[in-house]
């Protein structure tokens, strides 16, 4: 009976965000239309009371519950703690947004909490399936809310699309899990991890199962060749949804490649880096490149995230413990980036009007110099300028692949990098020195425009003082990974 | 070989020939119900493994109900399969020969060599009171108990999303709540105005009093 308590003790921010997510779905209905803003209060006090929940639980070993299917480790503690806090920015930006557009209901905000939940179960799962349930609880919940816009065709078909190529992808993943449980008879990463250790029979059919969950990986990362879904994606869901796909999402992906390749795989590091290879080299010329033919705002976004994945690709492929750790710096700066990015694009839509093409953003300067001012800032830390924290991340994660040896490869991504800085410049051309066409005022509340300016003004701080969250990432990593 | 490996073989035999039929068919409902097939005799390969809930929950939940639904899925739409089927020579030269490749390489590593019997032990029979129903429920609760209430929650999901997705109220929708009709009250729909009588005078149009004759 004991075990059944330590099991619940250890996955109680699951449970607490589970139970207010089903708590949020029951009392909308009981609400009168003007007293939806509790809705939205009570989701924010999930986020909150989530994060209590994580930090004052933290310790600073590795405990497994559930029959080793569930592991909490600071790697696990850090990455929630990120999640909420993006997700919390998250909601900010988005409350006025989709008050407008008819989506403030109840079940944004419980499918919002829903693809909360599988996140965190993919970034604390210990055992194949239950990583998979993670990942389906998510990208279940992530269809649902791109449809969510029900009479707009755009995100229909952008629901489609994502459903039908998400569905290919967690099909291939469990090809290739398939495989390595065929090889090694477990679905536990500990005991596929020991079992490759002590040697298998079958090295060729592990990289074949490889090759599958590479893929699948690589489909949800958004990594060459499997990006071919998210221009059509961010475009066509609605801003509010976007922004939760191309930040925290991401960062849960991130933890999902670290548990399985990282963790699981180890072993067949040699197998796996020529395939991360090829992927981030990819990554960064088609990502950089196509997002400079973009006039969209949101499809030259999403061609960034597709660099930026290349970029985060090199931290992995050095197969070093400082490659890992960069990488995860990485992911935390890129959210940090782009939430800051659509928060801004979000800021100037309004109703029944979508900012959504680069021409919208001319003259920003005339309309509010701070607003530009922080746009500028999101740009710049894009682009890779110094002091930005952008500027760190890529260092970073440039300096260990080149301690890992790929000098060429290094001198190859910086090249890229200054073709990619050409697309982030070109916004800050035509915030400042183009005429504005659009002259209506900006119009926000005030929780929108304080966190947006912390948000902004975060990425050149923490740019300038990169060391303590450097530490955290440098910490969890070492603690959790061995 | 014994008894059991034929009917292995036979099974085998007829899973490979549903499942090719299945994607070969022209006709949707024909590639349906060889679907059908090729579930149930998965069910009877399942059953020589000793996994007889399984088997019967295939037979059940697959067969009886979720094929038995898409059929009428189906059934109810109008597919046009000529321009399903568009395109499918102008593919086939290039498709063909890639999956002919991805077959022999695949063949390479997943054969005798890798799964055969010499390399994989045979799974030992189980005891003759053993009971896979009983085994797979107390499984089910204990060691996976994490994945099972995931389960839960994606099925939850699942209702969430569809009711959020296609519950509407359509604006040209005749639907009357009863609870609203029963609720009425005579004040609300009859009011009564006091006026003046009016006194209608007496002399009839011309019009009216012809109409009236010639009736």
């Amino acid at each position: 009976m004991d075990a059944i308590y330590y099991d619940l003790a250890t996955a109680l921010p699951e449970i607490f965000v589970l139970c207010m997510a089903m708590f949020i779905l029951l009392l909308d209905l009981f609400l009168k239309p003007n007293n939806r803003f509790l809705i939205h209060v009570l989701a924010q006090f999930t986020l909150i009371g989530a994060a209590f929940i994580t930090i004052s639980t933290y310790t600073p070993s590795v405990s497994y519950a559930f029959n080793n299917m569930f592991v909490d480790d600071p790697f696990s503690d850090v990455i929630k703690v990120m999640m909420y806090l993006s997700t919390f920015t998250m909601l900010v930006y988005t409350r006025s947004y989709i008050k407008l557009r008819g989506m403030f209901r109840g079940e944004f905000y419980a499918l919002v909490l829903f693809a909360l939940l599988g996140m965190m179960i993919m970034v604390s799962g210990q055992h194949f399936l239950t990583l998979y349930m993670g990942l389906e609880l998510l990208s279940l919940s992530l269809y649902a809310l791109v449809a969510l816009d029900r009479d707009n065709p755009r995100a229909t078909e952008a629901a489609i699309k994502y459903f039908v190529l998400g569905a290919l992808a967690s099909g291939m993943l469990l090809y290739g899990m398939s495989m390595f449980y065929g090889v090694t008879g477990s679905l536990n990463i500990s005991d596929v991890t020991q079992a490759l250790l002590v040697g298998v029979p079958s090295h060729a059919v592990m990289v074949l199962g490889l090759v599958f969950v590479v893929a699948g990986l690589a489909f949800k990362l958004g990594a060459v060749p499997f990006q071919m879904w998210i221009p059509d994606v961010y475009h066509g869901s609605p801003t509010a949804v976007t922004i939760f796909i191309g930040t925290v999402t991401k960062l849960a992906a991130f933890a999902f490649v670290i548990r399985l390749l990282i963790q699981g795989l180890f072993v067949l590091a040699g197998d796996w880096q020529g395939m991360l290879i090829i992927m981030a080299v990819l990554s960064i010329a088609i990502g950089n490149i196509t997002a400079i033919a973009q006039t969209n705002i949101k499809r030259m976004l999403a061609y960034s995230t597709i660099s930026h994945i290349g970029f985060l690709l090199y931290g992995l492929m050095s197969a070093s413990m400082n490659g890992y750790i960069s990488s995860t710096f990485y992911i935390v700066s890129y959210t940090m980036m782009t939430l800051a990015g659509f928060g801004v694009i979000l800021l100037l839509s309004r109703h029944g009007f979508e900012a959504e093409n680069l021409s919208d953003l001319k003259g920003l300067n005339q309309r509010s110099p701070w607003y530009a001012f922080l746009m500028l800032i999101v740009m710049f830390s894009m682009a890779g300028v110094p002091p930005t924290l952008g500027f760190y991340a890529k260092f970073t994660v440039l300096q260990a692949a080149l301690q890992a040896g790929f000098v060429w490869l290094v001198v190859y991504a910086v090249l890229m990098a200054a073709i990619g800085a050409f697309y982030y410049l070109r916004v800050v051309k035509l915030m400042y020195f183009d005429d504005v066409e659009d002259k209506s005022p900006i119009v926000a509340p005030f929780s929108m425009r304080l966190v947006l300016s912390i948000n902004a003004l975060a990425l050149l701080v923490v740019g300038l003082m990169p060391q303590p969250l450097m530490n955290i990432c440098a910490y969890a990593i070492s603690r959790s990974l061995q | 070989m014994i008894f059991k490996d034929y009917v292995f073989y036979v099974l085998a035999a007829i899973l490979l020939a549903a499942g090719l039929r299945v994607i070969t068919a022209r006709n949707p409902v024909h590639a349906a119900l060889y679907l059908v097939l090729a579930f149930f005799t998965a069910a009877g390969i399942w059953l020589l493994l000793e996994a007889e809930f399984l088997a019967i929950a295939l037979v059940l939940v697959y067969v009886g109900a979720v094929m038995v639904l898409f059929l009428f899925v189906v059934m109810m739409l109008d597919i046009n399969l000529d321009r399903l089927r568009e395109g499918f020579w102008k593919a086939l030269p290039i498709a063909l020969p890639l999956g002919v490749v991805m077959v022999i390489e695949m063949s390479m590593i997943l054969g005798v060599k890798t799964f055969g019997v010499d390399q994989v032990s045979a799974p030992t029979p189980h005891a003759t009171g053993y009971s896979n129903t009983a085994e797979l429920g107390r499984q089910l609760y204990t060691d996976y108990l994490l994945p099972f209430e995931l389960a839960a929650v994606i099925l939850l999901v699942a209702i969430v999303a569809a009711i959020a997705l296609t519950l509407r109220d359509r604006k040209d929708s005749k639907f009357i709540d009863p609870a609203d009709q029963v609720k009425v009250k005579r004040a609300d729909r009859i009011r009564i105005v006091m006026m003046q009588a009016d006194v209608e005078e007496k002399s009839v149009p011309a019009d009216v009093a012809d109409k009236k004759e010639g009736a």
